[in-house]
């Protein structure tokens, strides 16, 4: 079988040379394919546990975090936050015992990036969570794996049996006089559960919710030890650093965010799935090169960084740098990686309400700026969508986020309001569009549409009449078909069936008179 | 020992014991902040988010809530200004959206410093008034007085409420805290003979 690209119709044989890998830098996806996460045997024949010996044999613990530091890397669970300073600051809080803890809860729909390294691989995580327990003198470990992730939790548990027969974990580790055990914890995962107090929470056992959290959990974390949490792919990343550098490391990427991140690719593109690529790539190249563009003939419209609460970035950013700080700037975030390309079709106000709507369902409800500022965001996006919007409701609407932005408990409520800000940021237009006229330009909001037949185009087949779920179109054999317009409920399947283009949705025009009785198709009146 | 710090509240230099909140220091440096969630002698919850107040650190300012946050050695605090005003404004007509515009207690003394207006949201998402806020105090207060609660949560999100759990009421030593901390008047007197408080099955939330 030989792979045919899409965009040139080359036949390509190598699998590095198509475009979708050929841009990519799988550092940590790349042995997913090569080894068997359930054997440990095929990951030490890859280099695996080297990273850990060369730790603990000849480098002191802050020796290591020196290294993290220098290598700039950030965490890849959504804020970024330096690892290294993490680090330092656990190892630094008074406790006689300390904790290091895995985040596996990926509670973003669509995203499987966390997932993918722990099921594929999950010995290179826990590599990295004993070298980061051994440089922050940490004797416990935790990897936190949401429910729904059965074969992560199976393949996570196999490999810490594994780790502890061959004296990786346990007593005296690799003969080092380091100790150091790890146990699985399977969440009941909500979203918010991923966020760091909430998980911690959890791990006691009690509901997972966000607390206020000033004194750093690095200080005062699960069971008031000092506790060090990072994501999956910040893990992975230590053992590549620790063998090849941190120079190295920082050779990759920008000034500001090193190495490479793996994004989940999603949308109205050609090539979808998971993707690494080094940080600093354009958006333009992730979308065309590795995306192969936009599926059809559509124009690119926006994409969607960072997970339910990243912001939107517009056409004229295609050219943005895919970096902490950059996207930080655009009103987005790397978040954990999410990314959803949208094209013409999508309507900016419904997609706003889309996230909107996901996270009034995710929100807690403990504090009052996103349990109530979703509540009427909800409402009032909904009212703009179907056509209720009123004068006024922007000023609301940026009224409530700015509070939300501002003086929410967690992450969840502070963020929650980027989809609807950059909307508002990038294409204002089309809200004004919704609210004063009540139309819906992209044409996908359905309360604002009708769907028209052209007498010129409808060949009187009768497939759309025969199709239509509640008998809305009207005509017969020789007579051109139209839709009754109070009988329509807008479900579009004319439109797909139609082999004429003869039916289009329009908005805010005027519906065109239905045709007259007895019209015939165009053809059969030439005839 | 305990460490003393110094810190900046509304431009005046306030010392304070290291560990406690920036609430508390300036509350005895007389600052006003309004507080809905927090008690003396409770544990800050940081729910209602109406002690928000804006601090600078090296440089940057970031908004933070009072009860909670620790004071820190050289710490900008500002407690009143157009931004905080205008946050707390928002959060008291957010909170209006269950509590209603029927108010009483500290809720309707605060609604009316702030000039808020009551209905502003409320108008837009029709919800059965409640009178609760859910700021916790009731259930933190009761579990504090007795060790456990006859009263707690129920739900997430919007759907979040305070429920009694009837199996429990052996527990209620009439203690009367739940009214008394009440900042908006949900939980009424259990008037001159003294009886259970007079808490409804479902007291919030729910649409
Ligand atoms: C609502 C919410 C959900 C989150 N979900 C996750 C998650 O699923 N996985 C994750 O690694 N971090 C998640 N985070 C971020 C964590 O709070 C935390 O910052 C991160 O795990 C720290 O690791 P890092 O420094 O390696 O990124 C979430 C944060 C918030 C506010
Ligand atoms: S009083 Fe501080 S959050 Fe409620």
């Amino acid at each position: 079988m030989l792979y045919k690209e899409p965009s040139s119709n080359k036949i390509i044989p190598k699998l590095e040379d198509i475009s979708f890998y050929k841009y990519q830098l799988r550092l940590l996806l790349k042995e997913n394919a090569r080894i068997d996460p359930k054997s440990i045997e095929d990951y030490i024949s890859q280099g695996g546990y080297s990273a850990l010996a060369k730790a603990l044999s000849k480098m002191s613990p802050e020796q290591v975090i020196k290294e993290i530091k220098k290598a700039n890397l950030r965490g890849r669970g959504g804020g970024g936050f330096p690892t290294g300073i993490k680090w330092k600051t656990t190892k630094n809080a008074t406790g006689d015992s300390k904790c290091v803890i895995v985040n596996c809860d990926e509670g973003d729909p669509g995203a499987f990036m966390d997932r993918s390294l722990i099921e594929g691989n999950p010995h290179k995580v826990l590599e990295g969570l004993i070298i980061g327990a051994y440089a922050i003198g940490a004797d416990e470990g935790y990897v936190y794996v949401r429910e729904e992730y059965p074969l992560a939790v199976e393949n996570i548990s196999i490999a810490i049996t594994q780790a502890e027969e061959c004296g990786l974990l346990g007593e005296n580790i690799l003969s080092s006089g380091f100790n150091f055990q790890v146990r699985v914890h399977r969440g009941a995962g909500a979203f918010v559960s991923g966020e760091s107090s909430a998980l911690m929470m959890a791990l006691e056992g009690k509901v997972g919710e966000p607390r206020p959290k000033y004194v750093h959990n690095a200080v005062k974390g699960v069971w008031n030890k000092p506790s060090c949490l990072n994501n999956v792919e910040t893990w992975a990343n230590v053992p590549l650093i620790i063998l090849k550098g941190a120079r190295w490391f920082r050779s990759i990427g920008t000034k500001g965010s090193s190495g490479t991140k793996i994004f989940s690719l999603v949308g109205k593109i050609n090539n979808t799935g998971l993707v690494e690529v080094p940080m600093g790539i354009t958006l333009r190249d992730l979308i065309y090169k590795i995306g192969g563009g936009i599926r059809g003939e559509k124009q690119f419209k926006a994409v969607q960084i960072g997970g339910p609460s990243g912001g939107f970035i517009p056409e004229k950013y295609l050219g943005l740098q895919v970096d902490f700080d950059k996207l930080d700037k655009a009103g987005s975030m790397m978040g954990s990686g999410g990314m959803v390309v949208m094209d013409e079709d999508s309507c900016m106000v419904d997609a706003a309400r889309y996230f909107v709507d996901f996270l009034l369902e995710e929100s807690c409800g403990k504090c009052i700026p996103c349990r109530e500022g979703l509540r009427v965001l909800s409402k009032i996006l909904s009212d703009i969508c179907e056509g209720r919007g009123k004068d006024g409701d922007i000023k609301i609407i940026e009224d409530i986020a700015e509070t939300m932005r501002g003086a929410s408990l967690c992450a969840l409520g502070m963020t929650a309001v980027n989809p609807i800000l950059t909307s508002l940021r990038y294409f204002r237009s089309e809200w004004e569009k919704h609210i004063r006229d009540k139309s819906c330009p992209s044409k996908a909001c359905k309360d604002l549409i009708n769907y028209y037949i052209d007498p010129k185009k409808c060949q009187a087949c009768q497939l759309c009449l025969r199709e239509c779920l509640v008998g809305a179109i009207q005509g017969s054999k020789d007579q051109v078909h139209w839709i009754e317009q109070e009988k329509c409920i807008k479900c579009g399947i004319c439109q797909e069936i139609c082999n004429f283009d003869a039916i289009r949705k329009i908005s805010k025009e005027p519906i065109p008179k239905n045709p007259l009785k007895g019209m015939k198709p165009i053809w059969r009146m030439e005839n | 020992m305990v460490r003393t710090v110094v810190l900046n509240i509304d431009d005046k230099e306030v010392r304070a014991k290291e560990g406690i909140s920036i609430l508390d220091a300036a509350r005895k440096s007389s600052a006003d902040i309004p507080t809905l969630c927090h008690e003396n002698g409770l544990d800050p919850y940081g729910a209602c988010r109406i002690c928000s107040v804006e601090i600078e650190k090296k440089g940057r300012t970031k908004i933070v809530a009072a009860c909670c946050y620790p004071v820190e050695e050289g710490l900008k605090v500002r407690t009143k200004s157009p931004k905080i005003d205008k946050i707390r404004k928002t959060i008291i007509e957010l909170a209006a959206i269950t509590a209603g515009e029927g108010l009483s207690g500290e809720m309707r003394l605060l609604a009316s410093k702030y000039s808020a207006d009551l209905s502003r949201f409320r108008s837009r998402v029709p919800t059965e008034s409640t009178k609760c806020i859910l700021c916790g105090l009731c259930i933190r207060r009761c579990i504090e007085a007795n060790w456990d609660s006859i009263i707690g949560f129920a739900g997430r999100g919007v759907n979040r409420r305070v429920v009694l759990f009837p199996d429990r009421s052996g527990i209620c030593s009439i203690c009367n805290y739940c009214y008394d901390v009440c900042p908006t008047g949900r939980i009424s007197s259990i008037g001159p003979s003294p009886h259970f408080p007079n808490i409804d099955n479902v007291t919030a939330g729910r649409e």
